[in-house]
């Protein structure tokens, strides 16, 4: 029989804000433990929680960036369960009233473009972190990260395969780092994803048990995990066995999925509505102004590129995979006026450098109108290509601007023709079998005078010059 | 019965509490007469009454995204039953 | 008369005047609490060290002619307020030497006013309770009579105001916690409109009917109180952004003209005739000054305490499970593994009530039963608070009894959780709908035991409650009679 994996993903984004959601403790990430808490975050008696408005700036902003529909007013709820990493007993996130629901995220997968649902996004609170020690019965327990601000994406069951799931992730972490409201970093945990997975029989509408996979710390790791879960489940299903639901734990090194060691509960979360918080009301005023701040999103960005400027699919993909790059391109292609060139400089010389020293474009020392200098020096001829792919790198390195390398050293095309005819008649005149072959036919032996003038110049000969000087002094 | 011995056991776990068997006969007596108590709600008609989950009508209490200090070193330790170094230390979880 | 006997304003005069000092009205206090604590134990802790220290500096800023409304007046709190750097326990072992690194809002105000802490009284643990026979520290006895309770929860301060073991006392109020041990004690308590005091450090019982509120001897005392501990608290979401009037201003002021509701079910068979005919006679006498008496009906008044009970305990289910061993407070010994850490302190550190409400609360919100407990709860309570909204179209204020008997016996209704809940039964409306109450000396019983009348009033008209009062007051002067201790 042939199945067809149902897939549902479950996002928690940090939200970028400087202060915790409901407290004024810092979010910096790496201070020493317990130390970015305070009596709201520690979850000490009395203490009440006041809601950090910035939170709810940035979730509409990606309810709006996902097509979602703004909850006018919406409410926060409490999750109520037992764990050393809850000072509360309960985390506030919402429940009945979220901020958002009904969005949708299109999504370009090998098959082409694909619509996937989103349920809703909600804002919440980030739990602390377990330290477990190896060798002895205790965690450790650290409340830095409580209170920091999350919004949860949940996905419609929409996705059929790890790869479309690997691209919707993607797509969902692209959109949240334009619009500068996370940082994306999913080794801090700054993005991370659950997904639920299901299999039924090609055809059938009902879905099949699931299983919850978690632990998957890397776009790779969720397409690996999905890809092994569904195997798994294929199996046991054509052996004719049950799926149990369970959540199961991704294990990188081993590249398999097993089940959490702990005793599963059936969870009853009690949420009821927090009273220690009063409802968000979002009228159109706020979406509006929230609306106007929105960037233009990566895959609108990308069609544009390729409408205004004429580049493939590729280099657009290439050139608005970060914010940043995307509109360094834009200021470089608009002040050079040749868009095919900056893009090809952009992508090429200029990425490989900033990429050898994991840079990115935000911290690029070349500014976008120094390059766009540089390509217009190439287009009207004062300098070669090949002599600007070193002009680049001292640009690069020494921070200076392009006229000043190219005075300091003299870089300069030799674009007089009786200079070069000078330099030309001298190898001509040292070479002379080289010169019979030629004019024999063997039209091979060009490359060696071009070669060999470039040498005399120090690679400063103006090539279109040389190269018409040359056919015609060889010319029998 | 409104609640059995059992439920009361299973609500007992959910809230992390335990009784001694002997008194979980006369614990569950007990709440059933105060649910019986409170079926005396079921004689109203609520249909389309929006619930009161707040004793306001407030709407939207926010603070601005500013840091301020936390508390002082050693202080949000300074209550912990046992605190080891900087952290608080618990028997170990299982994942 | 002793300085211990001086009320909030008479004690203000004094200092000022520089009649008496701060320490002097210090030592009178303590001497009075060594003389009668042993057998009222309305206290948990002394604050004798820091009291003497805020003493001091009140002496100093009288010389220097800083005054505030409370400066070097001893004002005790209910050990549910945290108090920076002192333990705060909340009647229960779980908050075993829990020190707040914070102070509450309130406590801030009345620091900053320049009251003098005597020390934290004595409740119901969590403040759940009518009586004060919860807590882990021992009962505390009804000034009045010994053998009776002083009401609860918030009955230590009760009888702290009432033995005159402090001038004036905070307390909190989530179902008739002020109100009620009031009555029973003889003294003046105000529940203010939720949102009106800030709740910021005040112990969670149940988030959405919590309200703290001062007991005083006097509705003038109620009035300098009121003025100092209101007010807007940024760091409360639910507190109320809204001027708050000077409530002396209410002082003194007749009622004539004002229409007083008399709820007919609150006058319902069950009341106590002596406590029926001492609050009737306190309605006459107001009719009597030109007010005019008129029936109203608040028709889901009999659902009231099975709301309450539902609602409380669901609230405090979550807000209890912070005490989990971790972070502060008590931990059982050596425990195997995380989940009995969990139960064997949870277990030992809450006490019997306790346990009981947080079973309640988990229930009552468990899946399968929060339609039919909590959200249909939820719905009644708007209906309660429909009926209040009508009413008060029709009055001014309401006038009921504040407790259906006057106080009961120790032990008497500790093992019977409903007939104890239907204490608060006249009570528990103004905290579901979230309107201010007062209760208001009224006369006695026969066995000499306090009566109290209760004035409700509608969201934000405090200055309606205390203008109410203080015209009783006038009216019925308030008897000479103190308890004999």
């Amino acid at each position: 029989m042939e199945y067809e994996p149902v897939i549902g993903l479950e996002v928690h984004a940090q939200l970028l804000t400087s202060s915790k959601i409901f407290c004024a403790c810092s979010t910096a990430f790496g201070a020493p433990p317990n130390t970015n808490t305070c009596p709201v975050c520690l979850g000490m008696p009395g203490v009440l929680p006041v809601l950090n408005r910035k939170v709810v700036e940035f979730a509409v902003k990606m309810a709006l960036a996902t097509n979602c529909r703004i909850n006018t007013y919406n409410r926060f709820a409490r999750k109520n369960y037992f764990y050393p990493d809850l000072p509360k007993g309960y985390q506030i996130s919402q429940y009945a009233l979220p901020l958002a629901e009904d969005g949708h995220l299109i999504v370009e997968t090998a098959a082409g473009k694909k619509r996937i649902g989103i349920t809703r996004i909600h804002m919440e609170e980030d739990a602390g972190k377990l330290i477990h020690d190896e060798h002895n019965p205790y965690s450790y327990v650290d409340l830095n990260r409580t209170g920091v601000p999350l919004i949860e994406i949940v996905s419609e069951p929409d996705i059929h395969s790890a790869e479309e799931a690997a691209a919707y992730l993607r797509a969902l972490h692209e959109i949240l780092v334009y619009l500068g409201i996370c940082d994306g970093n999913m080794e801090e945990g700054s993005f991370r994803c659950d997904a639920n997975v299901s299999l039924r029989p090609k055809g059938q509408e009902a879905f099949g048990t699931r299983t919850e996979l978690k632990n998957m710390n890397s776009f790779r790791n969720v397409q690996r995990a999905l890809e092994y879960e569904i195997k798994r489940q294929e199996y046991i299903l054509e052996g004719g066995g049950e799926i149990v639901q369970e959540t199961r734990l991704w294990d990188d090194s081993q590249g398999v999925t097993n089940p959490m060691r702990g005793k599963e509960e059936a969870h009853d979360y009690r949420y009821f509505p927090d009273p220690d918080l009063v409802t968000v009301h979002i009228d159109e005023t706020w979406i509006e102004e929230i609306r106007k701040t929105l960037p233009e999103l990566p895959m609108a960005r990308r069609e544009r590129l390729q409408k205004e400027y004429g580049l493939p699919a590729y280099d657009a993909g290439v050139l608005t995979s970060s914010r940043a790059l995307a509109d360094y391109y834009e200021e470089a292609a608009r002040l050079c006026g040749a868009p095919k060139i900056a893009a090809n400089w952009v992508m090429g010389d200029l990425l490989k450098l900033l990429n050898e020293e994991g840079k990115t474009f935000d911290a690029c020392p070349v500014g976008a109108a120094s390059l766009a200098r540089m390509i217009r020096l190439i287009e009207d001829g004062t300098i070669s290509g090949k002599i600007a792919k070193e002009l680049l790198q001292e640009m690069y390195a020494a921070g200076k601007e392009p006229e000043e390398i190219i005075a300091e050293r003299g870089l300069v095309q030799i674009t007089d023709e009786g200079a070069l005819k000078a330099v030309i008649e001298e190898i001509l005149a040292a070479n002379p079998a080289q010169v019979a072959q030629y004019r024999a036919g063997k039209e091979k032996v060009f490359g060696f005078f071009v070669g060999q003038a470039m040498k005399a110049t120090g690679g400063k000969a103006n090539p279109r010059l040389l190269n018409d000087l040359l056919k015609r002094m060889l010319a029998p | 019965m409104k609640i059995t011995q059992e439920e009361v056991r299973h609500v007992a776990h959910l809230a992390r509490l335990e009784f001694p068997e002997d008194q979980i006969g006369k614990f569950t007596i007990q709440l059933n007469d105060i649910l019986m108590y409170m079926e005396m709600l079921n004689a109203l008609d609520t249909k389309g009454v929006e619930p009161m989950t707040h004793a306001t009508v407030l709407y939207n209490a926010f603070r601005d995204d500013e840091v301020k200090p936390s508390l002082g070193e050693g202080e949000s330790l300074a209550n912990a039953p046992d605190p080891r170094g900087q952290f608080f230390r618990v028997p170990r979880v299982i994942e | 008369m002793e300085l211990y006997e001086l009320t909030v304003h008479e004690l203000h005069e004094k200092l000022v005047s520089g009649e008496t000092t701060a320490r002097e009205v210090l030592d009178a206090y303590y001497r009075r609490i060594e003389a009668v604590e042993d057998r009222v134990h309305a206290y948990i802790s002394l604050m004798k060290e820091t009291a003497y220290a805020q003493a001091e500096e009140a002496d100093r800023s009288i010389r220097e002619g800083r005054i505030g409304p409370l400066t070097g007046v001893p004002i005790a709190l209910k050990d549910i307020c945290c108090t920076r750097g002192f333990p705060t326990t909340c009647a229960s072992r779980i908050l075993e030497n829990f020190r707040p690194p914070y102070d509450a809002t309130v406590v801030a105000r009345l620091r900053a006013a320049g009251a003098v802490f005597t020390g934290k009284t004595n409740m119901d643990e969590f403040a759940m309770g009518s009586s004060t026979e919860t807590s882990y520290f021992g009962v505390t006895r009804n000034p009045w009579d010994l053998e009776r309770i002083p009401g609860g929860s918030s009955g230590g301060s009760a009888a702290a105001v009432a033995a005159d073991e402090c001038a004036a006392a905070i307390g909190s109020d989530t179902g008739g916690s002020i109100r009620q041990p009031a009555a029973l004690c003889g003294v003046v308590g105000m529940k203010p409109t939720y949102g009106r005091v800030s709740r910021f450090g005040l112990v969670a019982f149940a988030s959405s009917l919590d309200q703290i509120g001062p007991f005083t001897k006097d509705v003038r005392d109620c009035a300098i109180l009121m003025n100092v501990i209101a007010g807007h608290d940024p760091r409360e979401s639910t507190s109320v952004p809204v001027e708050i009037p000077d409530y002396r201003a209410f002082l003194d002021r007749s009622v004539e003209g004002w229409k007083i509701g008399i709820p007919r079910e609150y006058f319902m068979e069950g009341i106590d005739p002596e406590v029926r005919a001492a609050v009737e006679g306190a309605a006459r006498a107001l009719e009597g000054s030109g007010a005019k008496l008129i029936e109203v009906s608040l028709p889901h008044t009999k659902y009231c305490v099975a709301v309450y009970y539902i609602i409380a305990p669901a609230e405090a289910s979550s807000n209890l499970a912070r005490y989990d061993g971790v972070r502060y407070g008590f931990r059982a010994e050596d425990p195997r593994d995380l989940l009995e850490m969990y139960k064997k302190t949870r277990s030992a550190g809450f006490g019997a009530e306790v346990k009981r409400r947080i079973i309640i609360g988990t229930y009552v919100l468990s899946s399968g039963y929060y339609e039919a407990y909590y959200k249909k709860a939820s719905q009644v309570r708007a209906l309660i608070r429909e009926d209040f909204d009508r009413v008060f179209a029709l009055c001014d204020v309401i006038l009921t009894p504040t407790t259906p008997t006057a106080a009961f016996r120790l032990g008497e209704k500790l093992d019977d959780p409903i007939q104890m809940y239907l204490s608060d039964i006249f009570t528990i409306s103004a905290n579901l709908a979230g309107i201010p109450g007062i209760s208001v000396p009224c006369g006695f019983t026969g066995e000499g035991l306090p009566v109290g009348v209760q004035f409700l009033a509608p969201h934000f008209e405090e200055g309606r409650l205390i203008q109410i009062g203080s015209a009783l007051s006038t009216l019925m002067p308030r008897e000479v009679r103190r308890p004999r201790l």
